[in-house]
């Protein structure tokens, strides 16, 4: 807000603003998605408390150490990575102005993100294939939640950085499109950082 | 692979839905259904015969504008709380009924049924909508605000609402609805022991709702933190939308939780996973758990804001200052805190061991402390206070004493020896209706005689109130106090027949309880209807017809699309007395073009396709579960695509309806 908020009383009290606070639109979007990204990251809190709930209770089937491929997540991992450090790229052409630079980014980064899901769908249809799906164990339940959920996310992630390629493409780097870059900005690095915690708890710490 | 249950018939087209899925031979669910169909085709008929499709939807169905759809949640609140209670009534009949060896009216199929809708459709499509409507409504007026920060998402949240209240108003005569008690706890939900689409209605319902809560949480939570008028900080804040914003940070906090929990009860149901399954390593208490971590929070979802009603109609019809305001803030705040900390005492039984009990049995005791802090603020605001007896306040009255009673039965709960004898009695159902009724239902009731004649401009009818107020008092204590003592000789919730024939007078004196009850109801649709019909008589052309002192009070009633012509500026808590205080003068010219949303038809399609695909699941009608959702995948991107979403009110529309209020006022002065 421009106008200066007049908050002590003054003598005779000026009860209206020389000039209306002015909320243009969108001016509360990036709070409000704030707030949506920590009710969904209460989502995969309680997925993540599932997992270490049942993540021990095998159900006499397979564990961790029988299941994962430590090296494949490693690459799956490095995909996700790159692609939060080129969405950074894409987003400081938008700074820039360069629409440009901002589509040839995004495009990288959708590469990386379509090369993670694709990884993770192969892993998926390993452990299906080897008899090791979602409802072998009360762990491979919680597993391929958490893992699945998190994949669902990108794939949510790609299908809205689709259409906001096609919305920059039509009406350029508006100040609405920048604010929907940025929203799905701090999407795709949050998903980034949910993607550690699985990869540290659930990969990592199963291998121990 | 887990067991999946018994085979179900299923064909392509209709999935699991069969012809005989229609319960045709009950009658009584027939006579509701010709009921409805025929009350439903009568209103079909008026507003065609009026020709009123085309103002429903351009100025409500399709509104973005916070007060018309608070006042739709309350009539979506409105028409639900008649279907629960037709369940409570029905409850009442067949216990007072299945004496000596008889069975009653009601078959277990049926009476198991009718529990469960009650408390879901009570909690989630009467508390949630009415609680959910009157902040809507008042919030932004109370903060000086034109609108919510996210118009659209607030009209979609509330079409998810009433897609959730259709499911399930659906399973009423499609098939069945879930039997297995409001929070539907596994292993009975789970899909060995409830193979049929019960559950499955009782998730996607709750889903559907539970997607609107939380939008609709973070829509008010975000416009209380960014929308406030100059001058107002958070010190300043009226009660009510301290309480609004506290509630709204538990909806953000805890709804994800609900959403995730059934999510996984689903997974189990539909994919044979193993979460709560006795199977394979699968947990049926970590479900408990989980609920509990939403279900205690949203009890305090419940009740702030109805804490927040009492707050303001105090200190109004009271004639001054809330009593400690900073004191009153700060045990909202600690209840909000605390709230997360108490969930396990649902189920002291569950044999976590003492250590933990006795955290969890503190923790919920120690929430009786700021409550009982706001209990004596009121106390003290009406202490030489010029209390002026209207329908508000008696409401607030009725509430502290009914209140006070619930909440000392509930630390008598809190206590982990003594819940072991109480764990699921009816002395617990006596304590939780004795806290919901008293604190939250009677709080709407105040809400809603306190703000009715700023949302529509004309006040309540005083007669009918006062005889809806006194059925509702008195029946409260006459259905709930015998359910205390029988709870207390052991007697278990949820029972449909009875041995014990010296038990049968006080379910009699439950049921006249109920009765009186039904009477209060009866009293206040009447209310409505005579104030409606005397609207003329009635009619408030000040804007600020109780002498209040927030800011909805100092516009009109019912106010304008854009609330205030002029945005105000805030001194103190009591934004609207300090300006009468002051010499307040309306500005009368100068008025400049003011910037609003637009309304939209996205919001009630989504929540349509959302209801199609919630229907479609229930039935495993996978080609329409399909096709519902790649729509609705759709048709929220093809929104995105909609840059054109706000206008500006021209000057002269703000000037002429300006004018219009100063002749409103000119001639309630005449009169006064």
């Amino acid at each position: 807000m421009s106008t200066p908020i007049i908050t002590e009383p003054t003598d005779p009290r000026v009860f209206h603003p020389e000039e209306e606070p002015h909320h243009p639109e969108g001016h509360s979007t990036p709070l409000g998605f704030w707030i949506y990204l920590m009710s969904d990251c209460l989502i995969f809190a309680t997925l993540f408390g599932t997992f270490a709930v049942l993540g021990q209770r095998y159900g006499g089937g397979p564990g961790p150490k029988e299941l994962f491929d430590l090296w494949l997540i490693a690459l799956n991992t490095a995909m996700l990575l790159f692609s939060s450090i080129t969405y950074g790229f894409a987003m400081l052409a938008m700074h820039r102005g360069d629409q440009k630079e901002v589509m040839k980014w995004l495009g990288i980064t959708a590469g990386f993100g379509l090369a993670f899901l694709a990884i993770e769908l192969y892993e998926f249809n390993h452990l299906i294939h080897i008899g090791a799906g979602p409802g072998r164990s009360a762990f491979l339940s919680a597993f391929f939640t958490l893992v699945g959920t998190h994949g669902l996310h990108v794939t949510f992630g790609l299908i809205w950085m689709a259409a906001l390629v096609l919305q920059v493409r039509k009406h350029g780097l508006t100040s609405a499109n920048q604010r929907r870059l940025e929203c799905l900005s701090m999407f795709w690095h949050f998903l980034d950082v949910i993607w550690i915690g699985v990869f540290t708890f659930v990969y990592l710490m199963g291998m121990i | 692979m887990a067991i999946t249950g018994q085979e179900i018939e299923s064909s392509f087209l209709f999935g699991r839905l069969t012809l005989d899925k229609f319960p045709l031979d009950v009658p009584i669910v027939v006579g509701t259904f010709a009921v409805v169909a025929v009350g439903g085709a009568a209103l079909v008929a008026v507003v065609t015969y009026f020709r009123l499709w085309g103002y429903l939807w351009r100025d409500w169905l399709t509104s973005v504008d916070h007060k018309k759809i608070g006042i739709m949640y309350m009539i979506l609140g409105m028409v639900m709380f008649l279907r629960g209670f037709a369940d409570a009534i029905m409850m009442r009949l067949q216990q007072v009924w299945a004496f000596n060896g008889s069975e009653g009216y009601l078959n277990a199929h049926h009476y198991d049924q009718i529990f469960t809708a009650h408390g879901t459709i009570m909690i989630f499509f009467v508390a949630m909508p009415f609680i959910t409507g009157l902040m809507n409504f008042v919030v932004p007026l109370q903060i000086g605000a034109r609108d919510v920060s996210f118009p659209f998402l607030n009209n979609f949240s509330f079409w998810m609402t009433v897609g959730g209240a259709v499911l399930v108003m659906i399973s009423l005569f499609v098939g069945e609805f879930a039997m297995t008690g409001w929070l539907a706890f596994p292993p009975l939900s789970g899909i060995v022991a409830s193979p049929t689409e019960g559950v499955d209605y009782y998730i996607w319902g709750l889903q559907i709702a539970g997607v609107g809560t939380t939008l609709s949480g973070i829509n008010l939570l975000v416009t209380i933190l960014k929308m406030r008028c100059p001058g107002m900080t958070l010190m300043r804040m009226p009660v009510f939308t301290w309480t609004a914003l506290c509630t709204n940070v538990l909806i953000v906090a805890t709804f994800p939780v609900l959403t995730a929990t059934l999510v996984l009860l689903a997974l189990d149901r539909y994919l044979g996973m193993n979460f709560f399954t006795n199977d394979l390593g699968g947990n049926p208490m970590l479900y408990v758990n989980l609920i509990w971590i939403w279900g205690h929070p949203e009890v305090y979802i419940l009740v702030l804001p109805a804490f927040g009603i009492f707050s303001e109609v105090t200190a109004t019809f009271c004639g001054k200052r809330l009593f400690g305001y900073n004191s009153m803030v700060y045990a909202t705040i600690c209840i909000t805190i605390l709230s997360y900390l108490v969930w396990l005492h649902h189920f002291f039984t569950m044999g976590s061991g003492p250590s933990v009990n006795s955290f969890f049995g503190i923790a919920t005791m120690i929430i009786s402390i700021p409550t009982g802090a706001k209990v004596f603020n009121w106390l003290f605001t009406m202490y030489r206070g010029r209390i002026r007896f209207e329908l508000p306040m008696m409401w607030t009255v009725a509430f502290m004493l009914t209140f006070c009673i619930g909440g000392m039965t509930g630390v008598m709960l809190a206590v982990p020896p003594a819940d072991f004898v109480l764990h699921n009695s009816l002395f617990l159902v006596a304590h939780f209706h004795n806290v919901i009724i008293g604190g939250v239902v009677y709080g709407v009731f105040a809400g809603i005689n306190y703000w009715w004649p700023k949302a529509f401009g004309f006040r309540l009818n005083e007669f009918w109130g006062r005889v809806s107020f006194w059925c509702w008092v008195v029946g409260f204590w006459v259905a709930f106090m015998p359910l205390y003592i029988v709870g207390l000789m052991g007697v278990t919730r949820r029972l449909r027949t009875f041995d014990d024939p010296s038990l049968q007078v006080y379910f009699a004196i439950a049921a006249l309880g109920a009765l009186l009850i039904a009477a209060g109801i009866g009293a206040m649709l009447m209310q409505f209807y005579v104030s409606i019909r005397d609207r003329d008589q009635l009619r408030d052309t000040t804007g600020d017809i109780w002498g209040g002192r927030t800011l909805e009070w100092s516009t009109s009633s019912p106010p304008p699309d854009y609330n205030f012509a002029v945005t105000p500026v805030v001194y103190d808590v009591d934004a609207w007395q300090d300006m009468k205080e002051h010499g307040y003068q309306r500005p009368l010219s100068d008025f400049k073009p003011i910037h609003m949303p637009r309304n939209t038809g996205a919001g009630i399609i989504l929540a349509g396709i959302s209801t199609a695909l919630g229907f479609a699941l229930v039935w495993h009608i996978w080609w329409l579960a399909a096709v519902s959702f790649l729509a609705l995948i759709l048709g929220a991107i093809l929104h995105t695509f909609n840059y054109n979403r706000d206008f500006h009110i021209p000057a002269a529309t703000v000037t002429a309806t300006e004018d219009a209020r100063s002749r409103a006022l000119g001639q309630a002065g005449q009169t006064a």
